[in-house]
């Protein structure tokens, strides 16, 4: 099974190369025309879009399914980024986390620079009973505490994860809300808590 | 005031079903409101004042638009739609309606670049001449397929361009078009999101574009749709009718290749 892995993730290479040539034209050419007719404005700034980092490009590159070693080497990158808290407390108020949760805004181009983020997390997941609009880009993550518990390994996991979803799945859909400064310490903190603090609603 | 009077509406239909029927339920909630609405949508004033501007001459040059060329000879605006974007051999490059009726404007009545882009999107008490013309030439292709050409070289090179800012990931979410738009069945919140990557769906999604919208009390034309989605995915935002929206416009039209058009619609 293994060698079939392997066979398979070469063949996989090789075709991206074979049709690397052609691509390549288009791909520079749609960068070209990002650059010329897109404007920064407000906190959406063009740098953004143009200079992608390293797991945005290989995300564009392949964005249904990418190589193993592509996936494995981009987890690797992202979980090195992660920063744990410096004081060690993972767990903030559930009641500011579901505010968060709930907020959508941040970092368009129609928000002021410099307000607080929201993390939008009910846009994608299910977290609470009581919350029915959710969306299902994401699992459903009620009952998130209640069903792993509290342990050391749980707390950075979960840390981690909503710092730096593509640390554990390449080209996840969720943002890097650690990473790319959309939620600050405390806010990541107010989140865990919403997801991990028995009292929080999305563990009733 | 209008988006808060359909939630009440929606939160009401909602309120009716358990919880766990609430997501299918949604749908079908939104299609009566649309049922509702659908023997007078608000789109067709802007219609008919596009028909108006279309045949009014106007501009420096004191003309109408009648014998603007969208693409089937000057002055055919039946089906010419569902054909756009396509390549135009007088400016040797692919055009999406609105760029295609920027052009006209500027060339037959004379108006420059600032005069014919003005008010692209319109706002209370400030309407847009270029929604109620988009409606007006849309509505003239009501009930047509789809179809949409690649064949000329640079129509390819739109698509495939388009295509690549489709899976372009970037700014500060990390997110792409294809995030939301590119698995069946998904939702934003209880908004379904329309997988551009399957057919039926990418047909079910162009075809229904431009489209009155509830919660804005304004026809939108596609070029907003797209500005909106941009500025959701937190990218910087995009020149009026540039090339860039075309571009993108290409590849979802082209998806949608086939589809019956049916818009100006009704939407939330």
């Amino acid at each position: 099974m293994k060698r079939i892995g392997i066979v398979l993730a070469v063949a996989v290479t090789a075709a991206g190369c074979a049709t690397m040539a052609a691509d390549t034209d288009y791909g520079k050419a749609a960068l070209d025309l990002m650059k010329a007719d897109f404007k920064s404005k407000g906190p959406a700034t063009l740098d953004r879009i143009v200079n992608q980092d390293e797991a945005q490009r290989l995300c564009s590159e392949y964005p249904t399914e990418r190589p193993k070693e592509v996936a494995e080497k981009i987890e690797a990158e992202q979980l090195k980024l992660v920063k744990y808290p410096a004081d060690g407390k993972y767990l903030g108020k559930w009641q500011e986390g579901e505010k968060i949760a709930q907020n959508g805004r941040g970092m368009q181009s129609s928000d002021k620079v410099g307000s607080p983020n929201g993390g939008n997390c009910y846009a994608c997941h299910q977290i609470t009973k009581e919350e029915i609009s959710f969306g299902n880009i994401g699992p459903s993550l009620y009952q998130y505490g209640k069903l792993r518990g509290q342990s050391e390994e749980i707390l950075k996991y979960t840390w981690a994860k909503i710092y730096n979803a593509q640390a554990f799945s390449a080209c996840s859909n969720m943002p890097r809300f650690g990473h790319k400064g959309i939620l600050d310490e405390k806010q990541l903190k107010d989140v865990m808590a919403l997801l991990l603090d028995p009292a929080s609603p999305a563990n009733k | 005031m209008r988006r808060k009077g359909l939630f009440i509406f929606m939160a009401a239909a909602l309120g009716a079903a358990a919880p766990a029927m609430a997501q299918t339920s949604t749908t079908d909630e939104i299609a009566k409101y649309r049922q509702l609405l659908a023997d007078g949508n608000p789109a067709e004033l802007w219609e008919m004042r596009g028909e108006e501007l279309w045949k009014t001459a106007t501009g420096p040059k004191k003309v109408s638009l009648e014998q603007c060329d969208l693409g089937k000879g000057p002055g055919v605006v039946k089906g010419a739609y569902v054909e756009l974007p396509r390549y135009f051999k007088d400016v040797n490059k692919v055009m999406d309606l609105e760029q295609r009726l920027m052009h006209c404007r500027m060339s037959l009545q004379g108006l420059t670049r600032e005069q014919a882009t003005k008010t692209p999107f319109g706002s209370a008490g400030n309407p847009s001449d270029i929604e109620a013309l988009v409606s007006y030439i849309t509505a003239e292709s009501r009930g047509m397929k789809m179809s949409v050409s690649t064949a000329h070289p640079q129509e390819k090179r739109a698509y495939e361009i388009g295509q690549k800012i489709f899976f372009h990931r970037g700014g500060a979410h990390d997110f792409a078009c294809a995030t939301c738009h590119s698995v069946d069945g998904q939702r934003i919140r209880l908004q379904e999101l329309p997988n551009i990557l399957n057919k039926t769906n990418a047909q079910a999604a162009y075809t229904t574009w431009p489209a009155y919208r509830v919660s804005q009390g304004e026809v939108r034309t596609m070029q907003h749709r797209l500005y909106d989605c941009f500025r959701q995915q937190r990218f910087p935002e995009p020149a009026y009718a540039s090339d860039v929206i075309t571009a993108v416009t290409m590849f979802l039209a082209k998806n949608a290749d086939g589809g019956v058009y049916n818009a100006p619609a009704l939407k939330r």
